[in-house]
């Protein structure tokens, strides 16, 4: 038995298709990024960027980039039409004021709980930089991580709890991996989706007791 | 510029290069302040701009939410060589530590940070079994902000994305000058469509860009 990893291109389509018609959106920048190129285009999803646009679009073509458009990673891209601008003041206040449907997030580490350490690993020779994912993990109605299930190492990335630092407590309620979809509820960890030809017990083995599979 | 003094809090505009104000920036290098505090959103990008302010080393300290980038090397060199103090503040935190700065507001109570390193030694609150972090203004002595247009009313608006720290900076501040594309007549903008009104702004300066294809 032989099972076969989720592609991120896999993941962001899984992901994807969670999403539904009339819902902001806010992408993290990495792998969440990629979310983007898998969302139905016959579907109102607003793609909201944290420095202050809502009804975000692709990259431009090669030569029409504009130096005053751009996304929270600061790379060109374009708005669709309806879309709007606004200042950061009323950026954030859709970020932590509860507005944003769904955030989707890269994680270092998630807590079977719920806490996400995603924004500094604490080592002592990094420049720590927190931008606004302290604000959406707070205030994005659902918090959605996507990450690999195992380090480079081959460690968890879903732990008991959380050895990197938090960026905010019991905040996530569902991970994508390239192993599993697992929702965090108050009895635990539960099952939404595994990658073809993994058992059950090998899931559990990198992750944890899974309380529960749907 | 000529009465930015040593030891000033400066408020500088931008998201990256969206909205820098860069001129500005080469006018206060060539000013000739130091002892600087500077509270922008990143530490600087390339050589020019803020990161040009900083490789003068005339900025003591930095608030900042994302410092590291990848071409923020004049940044990490100095933050590495201990040249350059540096306070990291989420970006939703320290937007609202400008606006409450402008909005005459003595303090404010914020889910963001609770619970982590970045809210150690703060005061903290539960309220509706929720809890949050007790934050405060931070208020400057010149903002340095970069517009599209402006009046000699000194009313602003701006261009797409390039907006975001703009506005609310613009009110923290006791001086406000921005940097615009155009200075036009008064009447010529849209009062419906001023973003920045110029109570908030005691300088425009025209330094006209390549034109853009303006939208």
């Amino acid at each position: 038995m032989t099972a076969v990893r989720w592609t991120r291109d896999e993941m962001a389509a899984r992901v994807a298709r969670d999403i539904p018609e009339g819902a902001y959106v806010n992408l993290g920048i990495g792998l969440p990024t990629l979310v983007a190129n898998h969302l139905p285009k016959d579907k109102d999803i607003f793609l909201h960027s944290e420095n202050g646009l809502l009804g975000m679009g692709p990259a431009p073509a090669p030569g029409q980039e504009d130096p005053d458009l751009t996304n929270a990673g600061k790379q060109p891209v374009t708005l669709v039409t309806g879309g709007a601008f606004f200042d950061h003041t009323d950026s954030f206040a859709m970020m932590r004021g509860g507005h944003i449907d769904i955030c989707v997030l890269g994680a270092f580490q998630v807590s079977v709980t719920g806490d996400l350490a995603n924004w500094h690993t604490g080592e002592p020779d990094t420049i720590p930089a927190v931008g606004g994912a302290m604000d959406l993990a707070v205030g994005a109605k659902h918090v959605y991580v996507m990450m690999e299930h195992l380090t480079k190492k081959g460690e968890p990335k879903i732990v008991r709890q959380c050895t990197y630092p938090l960026t905010a407590a019991r905040c996530v309620s569902r991970i994508y991996t390239d192993l599993a979809v697992l929702d965090i509820t108050p009895e635990g960890l539960s099952l939404v989706d595994i990658v073809h030809g993994l058992p059950f017990e090998d899931l559990e083995r990198c992750t944890g007791r899974i309380a529960r599979r749907q | 510029m000529a009465d930015i003094r040593d030891g000033s809090t400066i408020l500088v505009g931008g998201f990256g290069n969206a909205g820098m104000p860069a001129r500005l920036m080469d006018a206060l290098i060539a000013q000739g302040a130091r002892d600087l505090t500077i509270v922008s959103n990143n530490a600087g990008n390339g050589e020019t701009g803020l990161a040009a302010l900083l490789k003068t080393k005339r900025v003591r300290k930095i608030l900042c939410s994302f410092p590291r980038q990848t071409d923020s090397y004049v940044f990490d060199a100095l933050y590495r060589a201990g040249e350059i103090a540096l306070e990291v503040v989420p970006q939703g935190t320290l937007v609202e530590r400008l606006r409450a700065a402008g909005a005459g507001i003595g303090a404010f109570y914020t889910p963001t940070g609770h619970g982590t390193i970045l809210a150690e030694g703060k005061e903290s609150r539960t309220i509706d079994g929720r809890g949050y972090v007790l934050e405060y203004p931070i208020r400057a002595d010149v903002a340095i902000i970069k517009a599209f247009k402006a009046d000699r009313w000194g009313n602003l608006v701006y261009r797409k994305t390039a907006r975001n720290f703009g506005p609310v900076m613009a009110m923290a501040a006791a001086c406000t000058i921005a940097q615009v594309n155009e200075i036009v007549e008064l009447g010529a903008l849209d009062p419906e469509a001023i973003v920045t009104p110029g109570i908030f702004v005691h300088r425009v300066v025209a330094c006209p860009e390549r034109s853009r294809g303006v939208a």
